[in-house]
C-alpha cells in the first residue's frame, strides 16, 4: 500500500482509539440509557453543545458539501444554509418544549402529547425510515473516503465502516459520551481549519484566479477512473487519452475532444495533460465564471431546487432521531434553548471553513469534476496542494481523521437511536439483548449501501431532510403549538408526507428520474410533499376534532410553563432533585 | 428559614393548578402565554425565512449581483458562505433572550 494510503489509515485508526479511551477515562461508559443521559448532565453546556454539533456534522457536512460546492459553484452554498437554518427553526419551535416533555423520541412525544399507540407505532416506523436513510450516505461516503484513500474497492470500505460502527456501539458499550462527541467536534473543526488556512494562504499567494471565462484546468498531468457512467461536457478541445466506452463506443488511444457532449462509460481510464480543459459533468456551471456565479441554469428549474432544499433543510433538521435525542441531555427547557443557541454559532464556523475549503477545490482538484468523485475533494486536497511528500500527508492524514470522526460520530449516534427505538417498540423486550437490535438497526442500511449505487451526498441528504420535514415536523410543530391537533389527524399527516416522500425516495434512489419537472420534484420533494403534510394534518384534526384528548391543555402547560412553575417532566427524576 | 422554605413550596401548587384549569384566569393565562411564544417563534421563522427566501429570487433577477465584489469575493460567496451564519447565530441569540424574558415575566405574573 502506498505511504498516503498507509498516513490516512493510521490517523482513521488513532481517531478510533482516542475515541475509545477518552470515553473510558473517568467517566465509565454508560450501560444504560439513563446513564448516558444523567452522565451528559453533569457537564456544563459549552462541553454538551460541543457534543451536539459533533453528533450533528455528519460525513455529509464533512465531505458531501466541499464536493458540492466543487462542482456547482455558488448554488451549491444553499445546502448549508438550509441545515444551519433548520437548527434555527428547531430553538425557535421545538428546543424548550421538547425538553420540558420529557420526551427523547418522536414516538415518545408522541405518546405524552397523544396518547395513541397507533400513532406511536407509525412514528416508529418513521423513525427507522429517517434514520436509515441518514445512514446509507454515510456508509457510502465512508466506503468511497476509505476507497480514494487507499485504493481498496468500494465495497470494502462499506464493510469496513459497517463493522467499526458496530464494534463502537456494540463492544464499547451503550454510547459514545459527551466528551467522545466533543473531541470529534474539536478534532473536524482542526481538521478543516488547518487544511482552510494552509489552502488558503497558498491561494493567496497564487496567481490564478477563479473568475476566468474559461473551464478549470488540470493542474498536472492526470489520469482519472471513472467508476459510474458519466456524461461530460466539453467547451474547449481538449486532448484525451482514453481506454474505455465513449459515446457508446470502444476507443483506445489519443482522441481530440470537441465541445460537446460525450457520454463515457463505467471503467473507463481517461488521461489528460497539464493545463488541458477540464470537461465538466452534464449540467453543472462549466467554466469558471458560470461556476462563480449564483443561478446557473435555468432559472426556473434552479430556483424550485433551491427553494426545496431550503424547505426541506429548515424543516427537516428538527425531525431527525440522533438530533433530537441529544435535547434531553440538557437539565431543563432553559438550558435546552442555550445549548442550541451554542450549538448554531458552532456549526456555523464550521460550514465556513467547509465552504472555504470546498471553493478551493475547484482550483486544486479538478479532476474530480471528470470522475464524478466530488465528495472526495476535500480528502485529495492536502496532497493536491502540498505536492506527495511528508506534508501533504500528514495533512490529509489529519483530513482523513476529521472524516472518520465526522462518520464514526454521527453514525454511531443514529445506530444507537434506531437500536433504542427498536428495542423498546418493535422488539419489545422479547430479545433482552440490546446488541441484536444494535445489529438489525445497521444491517438495512449496510445492505442498501452495497446495493445502491453511490449516489452524491448533494442528492441523498436533503432526501433524508425531506422526508423528515413532511412528517415529524409537522407533527412536532402542531403537536407543540396547537391545542386542537388530534390523534387521527397526526396519524393521517404522517402518513400522507411520509408516503409522498417516501414515493419520491425509492423513485431517486433506484430508477433514472426523467428530466423536466417531475424529475425535480422526484429529487426535490419538500416543496410539496410538506405542505400537503400540513394541510393533511389540519384538515383531519379540524374533522375529528371531537377525539382531542381531554387533558390537552394540561398537556400543553407542561411543554409551555417556565421552569419555575415546577411542570415539566423528568424521566429520571431521583427523589429530593429540585 | 422554615417559613420561607415552605411558602416557596406552596405557592407554585396553588398557581399550576389555576394555570392547569380549563377555565377563567388559568386559560387566559395559558392562551396569552403560548399565543406569545408562538408569536415571537414566528416572527424570528419568518424573518429568517424571508431573508433567505428572497435572496434566490434576487439572484435571478439582478444577475449583475454576481458580478460585485467586496473585498475580494464575490457577494453572493461572502452572504451566502460568510455571513449568514453569524446572522442566523443572532437570530438565535435574540429569539433565546426574548423567549427567556416573556417566560421571566409569566412566570412572576402567575406566582404574585
Amino acid at each position: 500500500m502506498t505511504t498516503p494510503a498507509l498516513v490516512a489509515l493510521c490517523a482513521i485508526g488513532l481517531v478510533g482509539l482516542a475515541s475509545a479511551l477518552i470515553g473510558s477515562y473517568g467517566v465509565r461508559m454508560a450501560r444504560s440509557t439513563s446513564d448516558f443521559l444523567v452522565a451528559s448532565r453533569t457537564v456544563g453546556p459549552m462541553a454538551n453543545a460541543g457534543a451536539i454539533s459533533g453528533e450533528y456534522l455528519s460525513a455529509a457536512s464533512f465531505l458531501g458539501i466541499a464536493g458540492l460546492i466543487l462542482r456547482e459553484g455558488a448554488d451549491a452554498l444553499w445546502y448549508p444554509v438550509a441545515f444551519v437554518a433548520g437548527y434555527l427553526a428547531l430553538l425557535l419551535f421545538v428546543a424548550a418544549p421538547l425538553r420540558r416533555s420529557g420526551a427523547h423520541t418522536v414516538p415518545d412525544f408522541a405518546e405524552l402529547r397523544l396518547a395513541s399507540p397507533a400513532l406511536r407505532r407509525t412514528c416508529t416506523v418513521f423513525v427507522l425510515v429517517i434514520g436509515w436513510l441518514y445512514l446509507l450516505p454515510q456508509l457510502q461516503g465512508a466506503g468511497l473516503a476509505l476507497t480514494t484513500l487507499t485504493g481498496l474497492p468500494a465495497w470494502s470500505g462499506i464493510a469496513g465502516a459497517g463493522v467499526v460502527v458496530l464494534l463502537t456501539v456494540v463492544g464499547g458499550g451503550m454510547r459514545s459520551i459527551t466528551f467522545v462527541q466533543a473531541f470529534q467536534y474539536w478534532l473536524k473543526l482542526t481538521a478543516v481549519l488547518v487544511p482552510a488556512l494552509v489552502v488558503g494562504s497558498l491561494f493567496l499567494n497564487d496567481t490564478r484566479t477563479l473568475d476566468r471565462p474559461t473551464s478549470p484546468q488540470f493542474v498536472q498531468a492526470t489520469s482519472v477512473d471513472v467508476r459510474t457512467d458519466v456524461v461530460l461536457d466539453v467547451t474547449e478541445p481538449v486532448q484525451v487519452w482514453v481506454d474505455g466506452v465513449v459515446n457508446g463506443r470502444v476507443e483506445r488511444g489519443d482522441l481530440t475532444w470537441f465541445s460537446g457532449r460525450y457520454e463515457v462509460g463505467e471503467g473507463t481510464t481517461l488521461r489528460f495533460a497539464a493545463g488541458s480543459a477540464v470537461p465538466t459533468v452534464d449540467g453543472s456551471p462549466t467554466t469558471d465564471r458560470q461556476w462563480l456565479e449564483p443561478m446557473t441554469g435555468g432559472a426556473a428549474d434552479q430556483l424550485l431546487s433551491i427553494y426545496s432544499v431550503l424547505i426541506a433543510g429548515f424543516l427537516g433538521t428538527m425531525g431527525l432521531p440522533h438530533v433530537l435525542v441529544r435535547f434531553y441531555t440538557n437539565p431543563d427547557g432553559i438550558a435546552a434553548r442555550r445549548t442550541t443557541v451554542v450549538v448554531l454559532g458552532m456549526i456555523g464556523v464550521f460550514y465556513v471553513l467547509v465552504t472555504l475549503l470546498g471553493a478551493l477545490t475547484r482550483l486544486y482538484t479538478p479532476q474530480l469534476l471528470v470522475s464524478g468523485d466530488t465528495d472526495a475533494a476535500v480528502l485529495l486536497v492536502p496532497t493536491a496542494v502540498l505536492g506527495h511528500d511528508w506534508l501533504g500527508w500528514l495533512l490529509g492524514g489529519l483530513v482523513a481523521a476529521g472524516a472518520a470522526a465526522a462518520f464514526l460520530s454521527t453514525s454511531s449516534g443514529l445506530v444507537v437511536s434506531l437500536a433504542g427505538v427498536l428495542f423498546t417498540d418493535v422488539l419489545r423486550g422479547r430479545w433482552t439483548d440490546f446488541r441484536l437490535a444494535a445489529v438489525l438497526s445497521i444491517i438495512v442500511p449496510f445492505a442498501l449501501a452495497l446495493s445502491v449505487t453511490r449516489l452524491d451526498f448533494a442528492l441523498t441528504v436533503p432526501l433524508v431532510f425531506a422526508v423528515a420535514a413532511a412528517t415529524f415536523c409537522p407533527l412536532l410543530v402542531l403537536g407543540i403549538w396547537w391545542r386542537g391537533l388530534t390523534a387521527a389527524g397526526a396519524i393521517t399527516g404522517v402518513l400522507v408526507g411520509g408516503g409522498l416522500s417516501a414515493v419520491a425516495v425509492v423513485l431517486s434512489l433506484f430508477s433514472v428520474v426523467q428530466q423536466g419537472w417531475i424529475g425535480l420534484l422526484l429529487y426535490r420533494p419538500a416543496v410539496v410533499t410538506v405542505p400537503v403534510a400540513f394541510l393533511t394534518m389540519v384538515v383531519v384534526s379540524r374533522f375529528t376534532r371531537a377525539s382531542i384528548p381531554r387533558d390537552v391543555d394540561r398537556a400543553l402547560m407542561i411543554l409551555h410553563a417556565p421552569e419555575q412553575l415546577g411542570l415539566s417532566r423528568d424521566r429520571f427524576d431521583r427523589p429530593g432533585r429540585s | 428559614m422554615v417559613l420561607a422554605e415552605r411558602k416557596g413550596v406552596a405557592r407554585p401548587v396553588r398557581t399550576v393548578i389555576t394555570i392547569q384549569e380549563s377555565s377563567g384566569v388559568g386559560e387566559l393565562l395559558r392562551r396569552n402565554l403560548i399565543g406569545s411564544q408562538l408569536a415571537i417563534a414566528l416572527r424570528f421563522a419568518i424573518g429568517a425565512g424571508l431573508t433567505l427566501g428572497l435572496l434566490p429570487l434576487l439572484f435571478a433577477i439582478v444577475p449583475e449581483i454576481g458580478r460585485v465584489e467586496v473585498l475580494g469575493i464575490r457577494l453572493p460567496w461572502l452572504l451566502l458562505g460568510v455571513l449568514v451564519y453569524p446572522f442566523l447565530f443572532g437570530l438565535g441569540l435574540w429569539h433565546t433572550r426574548t423567549a427567556e424574558h416573556l417566560e421571566q415575566n409569566f412566570a412572576e405574573t402567575v406566582q404574585d
